[in-house]
């Protein structure tokens, strides 16, 4: 895998104070889960996502640790409370030296 | 039509049985590492995976744990532990008050047909787990290339 790729986020732009809301978060990846050996008996390395974490106006909400068990492409939806307007940042790490970083912003009335 | 899933059923049963065996132990293993000497109890946690998928390579997998989710009363975080993956910990996922409910879905990858935990941690230090059985026809992780 490259070092970075492509990610998606879907979550509402509006939302009332004290909602719940839902958040999809995608990332492009392979997850090449290292129990894999190519035709000539190579093992295939280990190179996945391992990290996800998601933080509202600068803290923390969610954070996820990923395995091989979880699939290429992986997809999270989880959910947060609607507090305040502003920014939420996503972010995906992995195996070497892979990092990814979204934002969404939200308008909290 | 018939004969083909007879055959990929054949296929996945042939390659299963040492699998699944060998690894089950492992995941109760795993499972006594995040319980520690706490007591677990059967409930609370509601998971969800099809109970029969064609290919273990990218499953829904959803989950629910009933709690209040307030600040002295939440789901810290809950593992997600495969009985027949060649790696029992398949992820774990921290929640926090701010979450609003202990509820996530995500995809994963199934090497068989197995039994699939979910440990819940709560901020009280309790743990309780649910489980979700799923036959898989065609398995993941290991196939060659």
């Amino acid at each position: 895998m490259s070092k970075t790729s492509r990610t998606g986020i879907t979550m509402p732009a509006q939302a009332k104070k004290g909602a719940i809301i839902e958040i999809r978060a995608i990332a492009q990846h392979d997850m090449e889960t290292g129990y894999r050996y190519t035709e000539d008996g190579k093992r295939i390395p280990r190179d996945i996502i391992q990290l996800f974490t998601c933080q509202y106006n600068g803290e923390e909400v969610f954070r996820a640790d990923f395995n091989p068990g979880i699939g290429a492409n992986p997809l999270i939806i989880f959910t947060t409370v609607a507090v305040a307007s502003g920014t939420l940042v996503f972010k995906w790490v992995g195996d070497g030296g892979y990092e990814a970083v979204n934002q969404a912003q939200i308008t909290v009335s | 039509m018939y004969l083909s899933a007879l055959g990929l059923l054949g296929l996945s049963s042939w390659m299963a049985p040492s699998l699944t065996m060998a690894k089950q132990p492992e995941a109760m293993e795993a499972i006594a590492k995040i319980v520690g000497s706490n007591t677990i109890r059967d409930s609370r946690v509601n998971l969800v995976i099809p109970p029969l998928v064609e290919s273990g390579n990218l499953v829904v997998l959803k989950l629910s744990i009933e709690s209040p989710m307030t600040a002295n009363d939440y789901v810290k975080a809950v593992h997600v532990i495969s009985e027949a993956n060649p790696s029992p910990n398949m992820f774990t996922a921290y929640f926090t008050p701010r979450s609003g409910r202990a509820e996530l879905t995500t995809r994963v990858r199934l090497a068989d047909s197995q039994r699939v935990w979910a440990i819940a941690q709560m901020s009280d230090g309790s743990f309780y787990r649910g489980y979700a059985d799923t036959l898989v026809t065609l398995s993941a992780c290991t196939e060659m290339i």
